[in-house]
């Protein structure tokens, strides 16, 4: 929309072919109610000085930006098909300076990618050089290609088409809002279509992850740490644009790992988990190996080791039960449980 | 010598944002220098000193620490050349919501929070609205929801500014942030005549009339002039 358009269309009419500009007006306190039938020129002739002075608004400000905002919400829904789907990395160098000693890393949608290595050893130098998609311009002096090319500096900046989304294990909600409330929330603020479609999914789905169920009605702030966790997955599977997911970790209490990785994985994500515990590392297609700042291997994970990992699996399943029977006040015995 | 002006509410991580980033100017060779703004008590000069780096700090007591800023901001710039320093950052916090001490044509930068809760960013006002730059911290203890939708509440009032997201604690994205503020081909070297980008509201000095021009000439009424030839300024 050009400025003199803007300026000569009634603010009324302005909300009808742009409706989230009227949440502009609001955030930006401006009065408009009741002057719906007036232009923007016009609504400024009548609000009173002191009003202008005491909202802190800043006409030409204002108009500047609603322009601005106007042309980021359309190109939201121009560019919603452009899918990422591969992420190539380029070496760098260590800590010391050294070159890393890999070709490159090819990772694409629907792969998971375990990060492992000791504390300190730069797992989130890594992490937060896909983030940014390096070029040659971080301190590993890495190169990380989108779709096989060098990002514009517009679409490395973009705050809402981030490439990544992050899991952490110290993540919390802190809103005060239920679960229906919250994912609400957030459909509305990616704009979304089929608003109760996509709640209702992912409060089947995170239902699905979680140990124990819950409600839509429960307070976030009131979910378990496995419930929070499922809710946050499930949210970022399926609502969240960003095509990568970044998991630092996921604790083995109250969430099917397993289940939430596939989730991920058929929402087309591309996963990079960075982890200290066997099962997940194992549950990755590869894993990159890091030490002293650099990438020091790319290993696949091996037949032998998928069979490990069932091992793993039925060993923490023996856990899981003790804990169940214990929680529910049973005592443990050798026949049954071992 | 290039300037940049960050401030944000207090508590959202300027210092310990500016600690990384500053870490990344000097091992790249960039020589930094921090002014820091505040009303009645800042110990986050001493922080910034264990950097090794020349800082100054002003307390505006019982003036708004906006006026106070603006007040002073020339001298600070002449001691920032004289320290021979290549970027000058002057760090203030917003502690009204109301004034933002942005100066035209410097580049300036709002660090927000992401626990401040969601209607945060509509409450600010010119410093968030303003800001060509804005840092949104502790994003690693809030969920990815969460962070989008706080997002997009910063960019419905600011949607020309760049929205980063900086860790405060372990310096992921600092290192980022420090390719964007600094502008090695830019020379400040008064800001005598330059403007504020949003006049300031009433309260006891020339500034509170609506001055927006910076220099001794322009200021009258209750002027505090800051400290900058010793420690405790």
């Amino acid at each position: 929309m050009d400025k003199n358009t803007l300026l000569n269309i009634t603010i009324g009419d302005l909300f009808l072919k742009h409706p989230y500009t009227k949440d502009f007006f609001i955030d930006h306190l401006i009065p408009f109610e009741g002057h719906e039938n007036y232009s923007i020129n016009k609504l400024f002739e009548v609000i009173d000085e002191e009003i202008i002075e005491d909202k802190a608004i800043n006409i030409e400000l204002f108009i500047n930006n609603i322009l601005e905002y106007i042309d980021l919400m359309s190109s939201y829904f121009v560019s919603e098909n452009v899918v990422e789907n591969k992420v190539t990395i380029f070496p760098g160098t260590y800590k010391d300076g050294t070159a890393e000693t890999f070709d490159m890393i090819e990772i694409s949608k629907g792969e998971i990618i375990s990060i492992v290595g000791p504390t300190g050893s730069g797992k989130s130098r890594l992490l937060a050089d896909i983030e940014w998609a390096a070029n040659l311009d971080t301190p590993t002096k890495r190169k990380v290609l989108i779709n096989g090319r060098v990002l514009e500096p517009h679409e490395r900046f973009s705050a809402s088409n981030k490439l990544v989304a992050q899991l952490s294990q110290n993540m919390n909600f802190v809103m005060d809002l239920t679960v229906e409330e919250f994912l609400d929330l957030h459909a509305t603020s990616r704009m979304v279509e089929d608003k109760d479609d996509m709640v209702n999914k992912i409060f089947a789905k995170a239902n699905e992850l979680a140990g124990e169920g819950f409600s839509k009605n429960t307070p976030i702030t009131q979910l378990s740490g496995g419930q929070s966790r499922a809710l946050m997955i499930a949210d970022t599977a399926i609502l969240s644009k960003s095509p990568i997911i970044l998991i630092d970790e996921i604790e083995n209490a109250g969430i099917d790992r397993k289940k939430a990785l596939e989730l991920l994985v058929t929402e087309e994500k591309i996963v990079l988990m960075s982890t200290h515990d066997p099962i997940l590392a194992l549950m990755g297609d590869k894993r990159i190996v890091i030490n002293n700042g650099g990438i020091e291997k790319v290993i696949d994970t091996t037949d032998e080791e998928r069979n490990i990992l069932t091992e793993l699996e039925s060993l923490d399943d023996t856990m899981m039960k003790m804990r169940n029977r214990l929680r529910y006040g049973k005592k443990l015995t050798f026949k049954e449980d071992l | 010598m290039d300037l940049i002006t960050v401030s944000g509410p207090p508590s959202s991580g300027k210092t310990a944002i500016l600690m990384k980033t500053i870490s990344n100017f000097l091992s790249r060779g960039v020589k930094v220098g921090v002014v820091k703004f505040d009303c009645l008590f800042t110990d986050d000069d001493i922080y910034f000193e264990k950097l090794g780096i020349p800082v100054r700090k002003g307390l505006s007591g019982s003036l708004c620490p906006d006026h106070y800023f603006v007040s002073n901001i020339e001298e600070v710039v002449q001691w920032g050349i004289e320290q021979k320093v290549d970027l000058l950052i002057t760090e203030s916090a917003g502690l009204c919501n109301r004034c933002s001490p942005y100066i035209k044509n410097i580049k300036a930068v709002c660090v927000i929070d992401n626990l401040s809760g969601i209607n945060t960013p509509k409450k600010i006002g010119p410093m968030l609205k303003s800001a060509d730059i804005v840092v949104i911290t502790k994003g690693d203890i809030v969920s990815q929801a969460e962070r989008e939708v706080y997002t997009m509440k910063v960019q419905s009032v600011n949607p020309k500014a760049i929205i980063m997201h900086v860790n405060g604690l372990n310096g992921q994205g600092a290192f980022e942030l420090s390719t964007l503020i600094y502008d090695e081909t830019k020379n400040v070297t008064t800001l005598e005549g330059e403007k504020l980008r949003y006049p300031m509201p009433a309260a006891l000095c020339s500034y509170c009339l609506g001055e927006t021009r910076i220099g001794k000439d322009h200021q009258m009424g209750n002027v505090r002039k800051i400290d900058l030839s010793g420690k405790n300024g």
